[in-house]
């Protein structure tokens, strides 16, 4: 099917495009990649009467690693940064590489070349990979509006299907990706019925070990819920303990309990709930690994 | 609604083309109907199959899912610029003599997504192609025998 009527607006900045969004109201959506949204509109289940673009926009087409003031270095990504370009860059693979992991598991290629990481966070399905890594990981989410810019912490940013907290005139400008300390491992695990079907469900988990012991650890399930979900009680399991079998074992029956999944034609949600469980193991397995080999790595020095 | 329209200026197969299109014309559309470049097929339109795949400035692209005014000053490459004159790219060849179509609905975007596969890894080995033209949907040749063709048409380029 063909898209339904629209106006289309370019903006050439996130100021330009944020006094188009206060303009227009909330007949306005942003397009950047548009690897949802106009799939959405031809499918006619989505009719914005405006379109601001904001894929040319030269300020939010940027992607490098901040100065962080308390040594910690950020990963920043602009709004019209497509999710190949962050997937192939070094400075992902340094500071972040759960998302350039996170990003190769969503979508084609094809897709990627034109899809946005931050349209896809913006864009909040619960179901999707990038913003379960960006939750994992932990960041901030820069929005801009009209009267200026303000910054949410990853964690307040979902509210439920498709939503965040952004208000309709504005717009996620960028996003930042906070850095972990040496020491830090990642894993990030999905099952899907076929290579190219929506997630059934996801794990997203990093670990951090000093003197082989877990002093920050991070865990986020997606597609079984309303958002991705940061499971705070598998973290409290994992604080203190030697990310041995064990401890992940517990960790990841932590993480699946007193989830609700939905059912839909690629599981049933007790079968969602089950693989939520396998997955967050597998995740901190691989967490575990990496930040065990980081932590043997940096000692050596 | 009414909706305006835009003007844009893009390149299309080495030729610049002016044109004026509605906001909500797909960069498909826009190919198939203004163009006359109906190689460019189109499935599902809603970006899940990949027939409908260009390369916009290179890189491979779902034209159902990216609007014509957004290609406004890029260049543009579809299916028909592989062999301006009567000799097939070798790619082509290597599809024809492989078998890689049978009713042809995939070839177009089929052929631009290896192409843009063997530019970007001219050693492309089976387990590579198969994973990068499972972008593509086909429901005819079962894939292998585009993997074969991937294969040697990669090879006969490199030499
Ligand atoms: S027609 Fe564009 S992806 Fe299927
Ligand atoms: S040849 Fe028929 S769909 Fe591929």
């Amino acid at each position: 099917m063909k898209s339904p009527p629209f106006e289309y607006k370019r903006a050439e900045g996130a100021e330009e495009a944020a006094a188009l969004l206060n303009e227009l109201g909330s007949d306005a959506r942003i397009l950047a990649g548009g690897q949802s949204l106009l799939p959405l509109m031809n499918l006619r289940l989505a009719s914005p009467a405006f379109l601001v673009d904001i894929s040319r926009a030269g300020d939010l087409k940027f992607l490098h690693i901040d100065n962080g003031s308390s040594g910690a270095s950020p990963l920043h990504v602009g709004a019209a940064a497509t999710q190949r370009d962050v997937e192939m860059s070094a400075h992902t693979l340094r500071v972040a590489p759960i998302l350039a992991e996170a990003i190769a598991n969503a979508g084609q290629v094809p897709v990627r070349h034109r899809g946005t990481v931050v349209g896809s966070i913006a864009h909040a399905d619960p179901s999707a990979e990038v913003p379960a890594a960006f939750l994992a990981q932990g960041g901030s989410v820069i929005a801009q509006s009209l009267g200026g810019r303000r910054v949410i912490p990853s964690e307040d940013f979902f509210d439920g299907v498709f939503s965040t907290v952004l208000e309709e005139v504005e717009l996620v400008a960028s996003v930042r990706v906070d850095e972990w300390p040496e020491g830090s491992g990642h894993g990030f695990r999905e099952l899907s019925v076929t290579a190219e079907s929506w997630p059934v469900a996801i794990a997203a988990a990093l670990i951090h070990i000093t003197d082989g012991e877990v002093d920050r650890a991070s865990v986020v399930l997606g597609g079984v819920g309303s958002t991705p979900l940061w499971r705070p009680e598998a973290e409290a399991i994992l604080m203190g303990s030697d990310a041995g079998a064990e401890a992940i074992e517990a960790a990841a029956e932590a993480a699946a309990a007193g989830l609700e999944p939905p059912s839909d034609t690629f599981g049933s949600g007790a079968y969602r709930k089950k693989m939520a469980r396998v997955l967050t193991r597998r995740a901190l397995a691989d967490a575990a690994e990496r930040a065990g080999a980081a932590e043997r790595a940096g000692g050596k020095q | 609604m009414n909706t305006s329209s835009h003007e844009i200026s893009l390149t299309v197969n080495g030729r610049a083309v002016e044109a004026t299109v509605e906001s909500r014309l797909s960069l498909a559309d826009f190919l198939r109907r203004e163009l006359g470049l109906v190689g460019t097929h189109l499935g599902c339109e809603q970006g899940a199959c990949g027939a409908c795949t260009v390369l916009v400035d290179g890189r491979s692209v779902r034209s159902c899912i990216m609007l014509a005014v957004q290609a406004d000053e890029c260049e543009l490459r579809t299916v028909e610029s592989l062999a301006p004159g009567l000799a097939m790219h070798p790619l082509q060849d290597a599809f024809h003599k492989h078998q890689a179509l049978q009713c042809g609905f995939c070839t177009p975007g089929m052929l631009l997504r290896c192409l843009e596969l063997i530019e970007e890894n001219p050693d492309i080995t089976d387990e590579e192609a198969r994973e990068g033209i499972s972008s593509n949907s086909c429901r005819c040749t079962g894939y292998q025998y585009i993997v074969d063709a991937v294969v040697e048409a990669a090879e006969q380029m490199r030499q």
